[in-house]
């Protein structure tokens, strides 16, 4: 019965107009029931607690209006956690995506095995983000890190626990590495979309390799490029809280404390309800204005294949 | 179909039974943080203590860590399903304590099911450390340690220092650690865990000086850091400067650095009594020293703090549930289950009678060092500087201590400058804290 109005509506008009008034709102009834409670509902519940002061009980409760929202801008600690996630975030996507584009093109090159190293650069992706810290982290350890005691023996004073630039470096390639593979998958899509007659008539004409990956294949990839820089400045910013809290806890100092981690220390950890609940409100501005500048600017202005 | 109706019959027969008998039982909810072999411990103490007696079933939850299992906590009581029993670390005492509205103090659970609670039986430096200013003991000490100084006797000899001579003050530490680092019996002298809580809270009661005002905060009220005095910046400055060409090792905010003494790295370390366990396992030839004092300091050695954890209770709960934590807190003074707690997990004992019975079974010659911690903390009546320190918001206020010493230990500021800014950032927060 269902399919057969859904095939005369369709035969009978070129829009599809349902009969029923009641049932599509139904079917769409679970999503936006999903929606409301894990979505509206606790951001509601975040801007309602960010503008209260609270002690960890919630025995005693001020409205405060906009006063955590002040302090928090106000807060040295919380500018420097902004400066911190720009410097993550941008070192983690440029790297994660280098790397990734440098590994596609010489993927893509191998004339044997090709399939094989696809696969093995693409497994990292199926470690968890905590894991991947924990990896790093031991690796990388002073005491019992073989990789630090490689440094060590170059000469290099190895510290990341007192070390911020240290930590950081810790901090992006353990964040990096684990995006590595995700960015490869799409690259080496991208790379299989660029016209080989191209590429064999610059090779004709007499352009070289490196002069015909910039002038060609670079600009061919624009828009997974594009992308990938959303989708990997996204990760830093919000996916790599797992990796902080296993590798650093935001130390040393507080040279590592991303804006996402802040929010957790401060809620969790020193049990300041509000001022979290105003970060967290803050993050959800930023998510929202990321997500508007990717699908004004990115989704219109490049053109896939 | 008549198997399946008799099967079904049977089913429901069991049911109402074992809600009959669910009814019969209080059931006593027990949120802890013990992770393996005190895990063992928490399982075998509320086993032993349900087949004690037939009223009452303690049900005891593993929720994480310590921060996880009092967020738990809280969480679960602003949703109005608070547990019976939580177990919050020291660091959280401040929190339960500004909670007034939230827990019942022990006391009064334990004299409102009319159970006689006599206080002179437990030890002092701990029953005074979870008691209200007044006397009233407001949370029930489960697990407690002290800090003390662990050496490895391998690098002692290498380094030509006397293998059964501990250092003993803090002058003494610096001069072997530099000794041990300039032989080459070991590339690091000296690490510790814990710089808020040993080198802050415990240096203080230990010296004698006080933390903070109103008592280290006990007393309550506007409470002033006081830890940027002359005797904590030339002890702190003593740390950087033997930090910079790696005799002072720093590992981590907790008990990270464990693992450096443990790989042979240091040779001297002063870490939780509760740490034991590790190193006895590692197999090192280990000894067991005091926590070093400083010679500037009148009263020392005074005492030292308790750390660890207690047992708090929540409010608005039935009598008969108050009850059944009452009868289980008795059953968890009882001698023998206090010496078996002691013994097998390495905290201190909690009652002086244990303490006692477990010296004469001669536990502490078969284990020398393992009264060390006890000693320390009961060897002088506790003084207004060595209770204890307490803040509504302590874990935020060693927050900001350890990244003022991350970035002295860096080198990118001096001792003073780390302990002023320690104490202004503190203060600031503590009276933010007190505004909520």
């Amino acid at each position: 019965m269902g399919d057969s109005w859904i095939a005369r509506e369709i035969s009978l008009s070129p829009r599809i107009v349902f009969p029923n008034k009641i049932l599509p709102y139904l079917l769409v009834a679970p999503q936006l029931a999903i929606t409301l409670v894990f979505f509206y509902w606790p951001a509601g519940q975040a801007l309602y607690q960010s503008m209260l002061r609270q002690d960890p009980f919630g025995l005693r409760t001020r409205f405060v209006w906009f006063a955590n929202f002040r302090k928090v801008l106000a807060d040295p600690a919380y500018l420097n956690s902004i400066h911190v996630t720009v410097v993550f975030s941008l070192a983690t996507a440029i790297v994660a995506m280098g790397v990734a584009l440098l590994l596609a093109v010489m993927v893509e090159k191998a004339v044997r095995g090709k399939g094989l190293y696809r696969t093995l650069l693409i497994w990292p992706y199926a470690v968890a983000p905590a894991i991947a810290g924990m990896l790093w982290l031991f690796l990388f350890n002073p005491s019992i890190g073989s990789l630090a005691y490689l440094l060590r023996s170059l000469g290099i004073a190895w510290d990341p626990l007192l070390n911020g630039t240290h930590a950081m470096i810790l901090l992006v390639s353990a964040a990096a590495w684990k995006q590595i593979s995700y960015n490869f998958l799409f690259f080496v899509a991208g790379l299989q979309a660029v016209p080989k007659t191209l590429i064999e008539a610059a090779a004709m004409d007499g352009a070289g390799e490196t002069k015909r990956f910039w002038t060609i294949v670079f600009p061919l990839l624009a828009p997974t490029t594009f992308f990938l820089l959303v989708v990997n400045t996204v990760y830093a910013l919000f996916d790599t809280f797992g990796i902080v809290h296993a590798v650093t806890g935001g130390g040393p100092g507080k040279t590592t404390e991303t804006l996402v981690y802040k929010v957790y220390n401060d809620g969790f950890v020193n049990l300041i309800l509000g001022d979290s609940a105003a970060q967290s409100v803050i993050l959800m501005a930023i998510v929202i204005a990321l997500t508007a500048i990717q699908f004004r600017y990115v989704e219109r202005k490049v053109h896939y294949g | 179909m008549k198997f399946f109706g008799f099967a079904a019959g049977v089913a429901a027969t069991l049911t109402l039974l074992s809600t009959t008998s669910a009814f019969a039982v209080t059931q006593i909810s027990w949120w802890h943080a013990m992770t393996g072999a005190n895990a063992e411990v928490v399982d075998k103490i509320s086993k032993d203590f349900n087949a004690s007696q037939s009223d009452y079933e303690l049900v005891p939850v593993f929720k994480g860590t310590y921060p996880e299992t009092l967020n738990a906590g809280i969480a679960a009581f602003r949703a109005g399903q608070a547990p019976d029993i939580l177990q919050v670390f020291d660091v959280g005492t401040g929190v339960m304590m500004a909670a007034e509205g939230a827990i019942k103090p022990v006391a009064e659970v334990m004299t409102g099911a009319g159970m006689t609670f006599d206080k002179s039986q437990y030890l002092p430096g701990i029953v005074g450390y979870y008691s209200k200013p007044d006397g009233t003991m407001l949370s029930f000490p489960y697990n407690s340690s002290s800090p003390i100084l662990y050496y490895n006797k391998d690098i002692f000899q290498k380094a030509g220092l006397d293998v059964n001579n501990p250092p003993k003050t803090w002058n003494e530490v610096w001069e072997a650690a530099k000794k041990i680092k300039a032989s080459g019996a070991a590339s690091c002298g000296y690490t510790s865990t814990w710089l808020t809580w040993i080198h802050l809270e415990n240096f203080a009661a230990w010296n004698d000086v006080p933390w903070a005002t109103q008592q280290n905060g006990l007393a309550g009220g506007d409470v002033e850091l006081k830890i940027n005095a002359p005797i904590f910046v030339n002890h702190f400055q003593a740390l950087t400067d033997l930090a910079k060409d790696g005799t002072f090792k720093y590992g981590g905010r907790t008990s990270e650095a464990k693992q450096i003494f443990l790989a042979g790295e240091c040779g001297i370390f002063t870490e939780s009594s509760g740490g034991l366990g590790d190193i006895v396992k590692s197999g090192m030839n280990y000894g067991i020293g005091q926590l070093p004092y400083d010679t500037d300091a009148k009263g020392a050695p005074q005492n030292t703090t308790p750390g660890g954890a207690s047992l708090w209770v929540f409010g608005n709960k039935s009598d008969e549930q108050y009850k059944g934590v009452a009868t289980f807190f008795a059953y968890l003074s009882k001698t023998d289950v206090q010496e078996y707690l002691h013994q097998k997990s390495g905290y201190l004992p909690v009652t002086l009678a244990a303490y006692e019975a477990t010296k004469k079974s001669g536990f502490y010659d078969k284990n020398p060092g393992r009264e060390t911690p006890i000693l320390q903390m009961t060897g002088k009546a506790p003084t207004d500087n060595s209770k204890g320190v307490r803040l509504p918001n302590l874990p935020q206020v060693r927050d900001i201590q350890n990244e003022e010493f991350e970035k002295m230990l860096a080198g990118q500021q001096t001792a003073q400058q780390a302990l002023d800014n320690a104490v202004t950032r503190g203060n600031a927060a503590i009276e933010e804290a007190l505004e909520n």
